[in-house]
């Protein structure tokens, strides 16, 4: 009885990983397929692969997307941060004012926020194009590097603090070298978010398109065409990257963790070694 | 200087792209095209039956996909959080892995799956069946919004399962309870905050969505988002779709607003959570 519960939860974790992954895995193997139906198997080919290198829209699309991730994440972060350090210091009911607008981009559905953006920007007359896609990501990253910066001050104690500046530290010494030591870890989880968040977008670039295209909003007009197989060759490069990516990102934390627990184990040898003598 | 200013240069950010962006679209939505002055007449297109009725096959479509999710979503996330937690670490990951793919790739992978050339009708072919028409139907729809969204119902379920202290199951079990009780009596009620955030984070990017109807269901199935997105890109500033646009936003936000009312609502305590 037991175990057979256990071959039934087994089975459904490895059905539902199956429907999980086999898109994935039946778009990277036809990303090798000579011809160009998804159902023929037309023998193996990098074809497409050579094909998407060529065409230029992919290259520029794929640009965009970067070099707009990027910039955004880096903007969104100086300026999410000093804010959360702003908001923080603030009165409870100035700040909850200014906590409750800046989750509304985060609860408001994407499409909402893309067309209100979009109203802005005509009314703003921000050129089209590259600007207002750069300007768009930005706005919607901030708010996450906000709510990832406030749980971390929330835990800093505002004691260290004043004894830095009792300590004859001026405010903004203090800030560098008490503070931001505390904060850095969430900074840095806003900003992944971040540049992640701006890759993965679509409804709001899509608002924002004219004139620059980013990776998504070029698959989506390509895919509105019908299958191509160009799509699958990069589904494949990108399934690729983001898994390396993150297998780098568990080795460099599991490491971490390993050394810190090395220096835990030293410290707690020297400690029982000074006892002993 | 005082550390509250450093927030200034957000806050001007903030009044003029979140804060105005939103003013302005209230103003499209009750004011006339051609003369700027106050109407209804927007609200009153909006809630014309046809727009209705796509309304309701949004959210009856929104319904079907997020029911699918819970009952898959929540077995898989009590499966998880009742293993070892090294495995447990491991499997919760795979899980989340395809979130980290592009929308419209993993959106288009089932394109080429529900192809009537595709995979699937070859293998039923195999077996004598089909080719059956797969894509453009709302069956497709369905499929598309449960794959995108069946981690955001598995990770807040797991991660609240995770943190019950398993005393009180056994607490419950040392009080004669057999499995069905401790599941209906204890992890269930235990596990609710979870459920409803789970539900609202698949619910609202389903009702909200356009991509994934206009790639999988083709143009006969019109969602709610097409919708405002045709009014906006289609029908343009100048025959009014701008104001109509508007003002169907303002219905989809008034919805969204609600469902998030009412996870506040059960969910005090609980931040919500995080994609990471």
């Amino acid at each position: 009885m037991k175990r057979e519960h256990r071959f039934l939860k087994g089975l459904f974790i490895g059905i539902m990983l199956v429907f999980l992954y086999a898109p994935i895995i039946v778009m990277i193997v036809y990303s090798f397929n000579a011809s160009r139906t998804m159902g023929n198997w037309g023998g193996f080919s990098t074809e497409w692969y050579g094909a998407l290198f060529r065409d230029r829209d992919i290259l520029a699309a794929l640009e965009v997307t970067l070099s707009v991730a990027v910039i955004s994440s880096i903007v969104a972060t100086l300026l999410g941060t000093t804010a959360a350090i702003g908001i923080h210091s603030m009165k409870r009911r100035t700040r909850n004012v200014i906590l409750t607008t800046t989750n509304l981009p985060v609860v408001n559905p994407d499409l909402v926020t893309g067309i209100s953006l979009m109203f802005a920007f005509s009314i703003l007359m921000v050129p089209q194009g590259y600007t207002r896609l750069l300007l768009a990501h930005i706005t919607f990253n901030i708010p996450y590097v906000i709510l990832s910066v406030m749980p971390k001050l929330r835990q800093t104690s505002d004691s260290l603090y004043e004894a830095a500046l009792d300590l004859g530290a001026k405010p903004s010494y203090a800030l560098r070298k008490v503070v931001l030591p505390q904060i850095a870890p969430g900074i840095v989880s806003g900003m992944i978010l971040a540049f992640t968040l701006s890759v993965d977008d679509f409804v709001i670039s899509f608002f924002c398109q004219q004139g620059a295209q980013n990776l998504s909003t070029y698959i989506y007009s390509l895919a509105r065409r019908g299958i191509n197989p160009k799509i699958n060759a990069l589904s494949a490069i990108m399934f690729v990257v983001v898994l390396a990516l993150l297998l780098l990102v568990n080795v460099i934390s599991s490491q971490n963790t390993e050394e810190a627990k090395a220096k835990r184990r030293e410290k707690k040898r020297r400690r029982m070694a000074a006892a002993e003598a | 200087m005082k550390r509250k200013y450093f927030a200034t240069p957000y806050l001007a950010w903030m009044i003029v792209l979140i804060v105005a962006p939103m003013i302005i679209i209230a103003y499209y939505a009750f004011t006339g095209q051609a003369d700027g002055a106050f109407t209804l007449d927007n609200i009153k297109a909006a809630l014309d039956p046809i727009y209705m009725s796509v309304l309701w096959r949004s959210i009856s479509l929104a319904v079907i996909s997020t029911v699918i999710c819970l009952v898959l979503g929540y077995p898989i996330a009590y499966i998880l959080s009742r293993m070892k937690p090294s495995t447990a670490a491991i499997l919760s990951m795979l899980f989340i892995l395809p979130m980290w793919m592009n929308f419209l790739l993993r959106t288009y992978a089932w394109m080429t799956l529900l192809d009537t050339n595709g995979l699937i009708n070859r293998l039923l072919g195999l077996v004598g069946i089909g080719p059956l028409r797969l894509m453009n139907t709302q069956g497709a729809v369905v499929v598309g919004m449960v794959y995108n969204y069946l981690p955001f119902m598995i990770l807040p379920i797991y991660n609240i399962l995770q943190k019950m202290p398993k005393a009180n199951i056994e607490a419950a079990q040392d009080l004669g309870a057999n499995s069905k009780q401790v599941f209906t009596r204890v992890v269930l009620p235990l596990s609710r905050p979870g459920v409803i955030s789970g539900i609202i984070m698949v619910f609202v990017p389903c009702i909200t969505t356009f991509a994934i109807s206009r790639l999988l269901g083709g143009s006969q199935f019109m969602l709610y988002g097409d919708l405002i997105e045709t009014q906006f890109l289609s029908v343009g500033q100048a025959y009014g779709g701008w104001n109509v646009g508007a003002a169907l936003s303002c219905i989809m936000m008034v919805l969204v607003f609600i469902c998030l009312g009412i996870t506040n609502h059960f969910d005090k305590d609980s931040s919500g959570g995080t994609l990471i």
